[in-house]
């Protein structure tokens, strides 16, 4: 009786076991190394995989009546902001969005340069990462075609925006690489469902990615900035959330 | 099961002897998984905190009509499901904290992973065991379907089918009144249609609903929210498919427990099984 339980199901036995320990072992998350080894490989794998079976894939864009009756506003929906302020007492009549870094031409434009150039309107659905979902209908300027403005430098990687609004003083801000940058359904919208983007959805300006959760979705957006890489920027990952409370810099998943 | 009696002889084993049951595909795979969803139910179940409300359709947020919530009002916690509410102080919606202090999320420290409210980690588990899980289920099915443990272990023959034999393995179950001798060796039909139902079913259905939670893979393949329904409504699929399967997994541990569950155990620890005494 005693030979059944060999030394090899004994070992197989402790390699299934071990595991689960350490998972009942509740600080083990938290663990910054098994964190960063383990726990975001799920990121890492669909971030790669994404990108290589549909990096031009289009997300599902809907029609009229499906757009949700009352798009809940989430985030901030109001910046503190005195300078932000300044500018919605104004209609942001004098509002500029400031486009640099590792660009060829930086420039600056009026929210009225910016309704001038050929729009893009889609209802596409927001999901965010709590699990809610709303439809809604955005119209802006493709993202592309004020890269295609300003050209881009051979080094540059990731487009930051930063935005007006803040949690607790630290500043809002995203960043995105140059396949959603570029693709067709990436806009920075200043209309919201056949109206003016109001300030609680993030006005004058905000970027649609809409391959990506909501929080990837910066409103309020003042700048946007070509960069290398995303290590020297506040907290080096890539954005309020991800720098906050690590959430996946990748949000297609 | 593969039925490999004592080398070197031709005897069919009998009641007593001790037989090889478990490919080691099936042994590795099943504790794999025993450790990986007991991770995903977690971990989803601290997701599910973040917004304990379920919907029907393409959207579905805060202003919308959900057909099953998680609260907590007035002090007490809730589940309501339509229109039909019951209180579950204590469980869901309002507990009390090993510390002792009150909380209003939808499901106890003692189920989600991590214990305290934390989304982006209970995410980070949630989407890296999914890999475990997803690429687990699709290499034990096409093993399955290589070695011929699908057709000849899991598929029910013709003769099983009858009324009068599923009649006969359902009173048995009753009754529980287990098979006896090499008769052991094969799952009855009741087991072939849980573990056919869960292995196609149930876990296709927990991965495919959990694929379309990304809006990366709704963009590159559409086809599979629309057989959902939509987005909410895969949401709510998979949480009722979670239901399902813990269900399966309740009945599955109660049932190795009134089986025997010392030659349970070891069978899909080593895959050696003492086939029970035919009564004399």
């Amino acid at each position: 009786m005693s030979s059944l339980i060999s030394r090899r199901s004994l070992l197989t036995g402790l390699a299934l076991v071990t595991p689960a320990l350490l998972v009942g072992y509740g600080s083990v998350g938290t663990s910054p190394t098994f964190r960063d080894l383990m726990l975001s490989s799920g990121e890492f794998l669909s971030y790669r995989t994404h990108r290589l079976i549909a990096s031009g894939s289009l997300a599902r864009e809907f029609d009229a009546a499906e757009i949700s009756p009352d798009f809940r506003m989430n985030g901030n929906v109001q910046p503190r902001s005195m300078d932000y302020q300044r500018h919605q007492s104004e209609g942001f009549a004098n509002w500029k969005l400031d486009v640099g870094g590792l660009v060829e031409t930086p420039r600056e434009y009026s929210l009225a340069d910016l309704r001038a150039r050929p729009a893009r309107s889609q209802i596409t659905r927001h999901d965010c990462v709590e699990g809610w979902s709303a439809i809604g209908k955005w119209t802006g300027i493709p993202l592309r075609a004020i890269l295609d403005d300003v050209r881009l430098r051979a080094d540059a990687r990731y487009i930051v925006l930063k935005c007006a609004d803040d949690f607790s003083g630290t500043p809002y801000y995203e960043s995105i690489d140059l396949v959603d940058a570029y693709h067709p359904q990436t806009i920075l919208a200043y209309g919201m469902n056949d109206g003016v983007l109001a300030v609680g959805h993030g006005a004058p300006l905000r970027l649609r990615v809409e391959r990506q959760l909501g929080y990837k979705q910066a409103k309020f957006v003042m700048g946007i900035e070509a960069v290398a890489s995303l290590a020297p920027i506040a907290g080096g990952r890539g954005g309020f959330w991800e720098d906050a409370a690590s959430y996946d810099w990748y949000a297609g998943i | 099961m593969l039925i490999s009696p004592i080398p070197d002889t031709k005897v069919l084993p009998q009641g007593g002897d001790l037989v090889r049951r478990h490919w080691l595909s099936t042994r590795l795979w099943h504790w794999i998984n025993a450790v990986t969803m007991l991770i995903l139910l977690m971990s989803g179940l601290m997701i599910f905190n973040a917004h304990p409300r379920l919907y029907w359709g393409q959207f579905g947020a805060n202003p919308d009509y959900a057909w099953l919530e998680i609260g907590s009002a007035g002090g007490q916690g809730f589940l309501r499901l339509g229109s039909h509410s019951i209180v579950t102080t204590g469980i869901l919606g309002q507990w009390t904290d090993g510390l002792g202090h009150p909380q209003t999320r939808a499901f106890p420290s003692w189920a989600t992973i991590p214990s305290g409210y934390n989304l982006s980690l209970s995410r980070h588990w949630h989407l890296s065991f999914a890999w475990v899980f997803a690429t687990g289920l699709a290499a034990y099915g096409l093993r399955s379907f290589l070695n011929g443990h699908l057709r000849r272990d899991l598929l029910p023959q013709p003769a099983e089918l009858r009324p009068s034999h599923i009649w006969q393995d359902i009173r048995d179950h009753a009754a529980l009144n287990f098979p006896k001798g090499i008769a052991a060796l094969r799952y009855n039909v009741l087991q072939k249609a849980a573990y056919l139902g869960v292995l196609g079913l149930l876990l296709p259905t927990m991965v495919l609903s959990g694929m379309t939670m990304s809006p990366g893979l709704d963009a590159a393949l559409p086809w599979l929210l629309d057989l959902f329904g939509g987005r909410q409504s895969a949401r709510s699929i998979h949480f009722i498919a979670a239901g399902l399967l813990v269900l399966f997994v309740i009945v599955h541990l109660l049932m190795v427990l009134l089986a025997g569950p010392f030659n349970e155990i070891r069978s899909m620890i080593t895959g050696w099984f003492r086939l029970p005494e035919e009564k004399r």
